[in-house]
């Protein structure tokens, strides 16, 4: 290991709600992740008194009113991470280095939304004041029609195409493999719904290059999970997950996504070099990826920025069912935010988890050691945890 | 949390340097910061030059040229205020300066969008996002070639 004297975390509880998109449900951002949160807590065999920090995720319930619902009297490290998806990754990454410090023994991370019944995604952006950069986006790129996430990483996916030759299949073979692993998990909204390349192909130009089947589901659903210190998860007698190392990082300029001197730059970029080398690990070790799939090419871009492969190589990377189950590096093997749900990166986590604990029935990947984990926010925020059965 | 309702046009004034850069555009011309301690441009504007920190510096012309380096079609506004203009492209437009620009088309059919395609400023008034006069691109005419294809 890189640094073996450093205290390292572990994941010790996880919890999700019933993912699914009713329109009638009457899901509240709050109600739904107090639910996740229960459920991660007695998962990890705590009580609600034994959590004494908590990460929110920014605007969807505030440290305050989770903490008061849930009855945890003892807490002293209450903070939010504002890197938009990249946000619980990114969360994650902070908790561990502040259980390190003894600033706290048990941190609650909770995030979740009634984005299919509630306000959909796409009109919490209706106000550019609540995006990074927000004046910039209402002075330059809202008054060009340049409105939404789908709409901003387009131009990212269309430059690609050009520079590296990556293809619509490329595009389509990361939904198609999202969509078949969602078949195998009982809580995915497109379970029951297989879908081919034919399928894919077929459906609707939204923002070239993406079709709907490049996006992401709008789902009602939470997670939740919770992170201690390795001494005291040994004692809990859950299967131990340890946090080999996270980091996280923005692009430069963050606020704005146009202007970066290399257009494929993102924060992903700058922090996994610095988690695989505290980790002391190859790609190479990797048994499964749990890679931020807002759209089919950022999935294929930080295949890139994770150092898979090389800039360009991502397109190929996909190919031929290689991050596939039972492919060399299975990639989302729920289904990601393109075919479980989208719940802000929280599910790659806790499907993470459930990999190294081997508990995935007809989705495990077989003796599944070492993972990582990444998230991807706002204008390209990016953050990444390695973690390893203990 | 902020209101999860669309903004009205009256709220849209720009609270940073917008209203200057778009004052100049109303007059014809394209101009963008430029520190007058490092000489680098910058767009989108900001308080301070990002490669100096000097907070000394000019809105000084550029030529309005440039190339296409990316875009995207929308075919599905994601926003009511563009519903009526679908189809539409979304361009970023490399500037011969340097900085990248967010734009649109004029007198060009989507087809027609080629990478490193020449192309040059025009003025054009949109109510879409508040009112204002907005630098646009069309293909130049017979204008040099981009790196990808000849002039059209």
């Amino acid at each position: 290991m890189a640094d073996p004297g450093r205290k390292r975390a572990c994941i010790v509880g996880i919890g999700e709600t019933k993912y699914g998109r009713d329109k009638g449900a009457a899901h509240t951002n709050l109600g739904l992740q107090l639910e996740a949160s229960i459920k991660a807590i007695s998962d990890a065999g705590l009580t609600r008194r034994d959590i004494d920090g908590v990460m929110p995720f920014q605007g969807l319930a505030n440290a305050e009113e989770i903490v008061a619902n849930l009855g945890c009297d003892k807490v002293r490290f209450a903070a939010t991470v504002a890197m938009g998806g990249a946000s619980p990754v990114g969360s994650l990454a902070l908790a561990a280095d502040v259980l390190a410090a003894g600033r706290a023994n048990a941190i609650l991370i909770p995030a979740g939304w009634a984005a299919f019944s509630g306000p959909r995604t796409r009109e919490l952006v209706l106000d550019p004041a609540r995006l990074p950069g927000g004046v910039i986006a209402n002075d330059y790129y809202f008054p060009h029609g340049y409105t939404a996430p789908m709409q901003w990483y387009a131009v990212m996916a269309q430059r690609h195409m050009y520079e590296f030759g990556t293809k619509r299949e490329h595009l389509g073979a990361v939904a198609v493999a999202m969509r078949k692993h969602a078949q195998l998990n009982p809580n995915a909204v497109m379970r029951g719904r297989p879908m081919t390349m034919a399928d894919y192909l077929a459906s609707p130009m939204l923002a070239d290059p993406y079709k709907m089947l490049d996006c992401c589901i709008e789902t009602d659903g939470a997670a939740a999970f919770v992170v201690t210190t390795e001494e005291r998860a040994r004692d809990l007698g859950k299967p131990i997950v340890r946090v080999e190392a996270a980091a996280a990082a923005q692009p430069h300029p963050a606020d704005e996504i146009t202007n970066r001197k290399n257009i494929f730059e993102t924060g992903l970029g700058r922090a996994a070099p610095e988690a695989f080398g505290r980790a002391g690990v190859r790609h190479a070790d990797l048994d499964f990826a749990m890679i931020y799939d807002c759209f089919t090419f950022e999935l294929i871009h930080q295949i890139e920025e994770l150092g898979l492969c090389k800039r360009g190589e991502g397109g190929p990377f996909v190919e031929g069912g290689r991050i596939e189950l039972g492919g060399e590096l299975p990639i989302n093997t729920h289904g990601g935010l393109l075919s479980e749900a989208h719940v802000v990166g929280m599910n790659h986590v806790v499907e993470a988890v459930r990999q190294l604990r081997g508990d995935c029935g007809a989705r495990q990947v077989a003796n599944a050691e070492l993972g990582v984990v990444t998230g991807w926010g706002d204008f390209g925020d990016g953050s990444v945890a390695i973690l390893a059965r203990g | 949390m902020a209101s999860l309702t669309a903004v009205g046009a009256d709220e849209i004034g720009s609270k940073g340097t917008g209203d200057e850069f778009y004052a100049w555009c109303a007059r014809g011309e394209l101009r963008l910061r430029r520190c007058n301690a490092c000489r680098e441009w910058c767009h989108v504007p900001r308080v301070t030059c990002p490669d100096c920190a000097s907070t000394d510096w000019t809105w000084e012309p550029v030529k309005g040229t440039g190339r296409l380096y990316t875009w995207t079609v929308v075919h599905r506004a994601m926003h009511p205020a563009f519903m009526g203009d679908v189809p539409y492209a979304v361009v970023v437009v490399e500037l011969d300066e340097g900085p990248r620009i967010v734009s649109g088309m004029v007198d060009c059919p989507i087809e027609a969008l080629e990478m490193e395609m020449p192309v040059e400023v025009v003025f054009e008034r949109s109510d879409r996002w508040g009112d204002r006069v907005l630098p646009r691109f069309r293909r130049t005419a017979g204008g040099p070639s981009g790196k990808a294809k000849g002039a059209r």
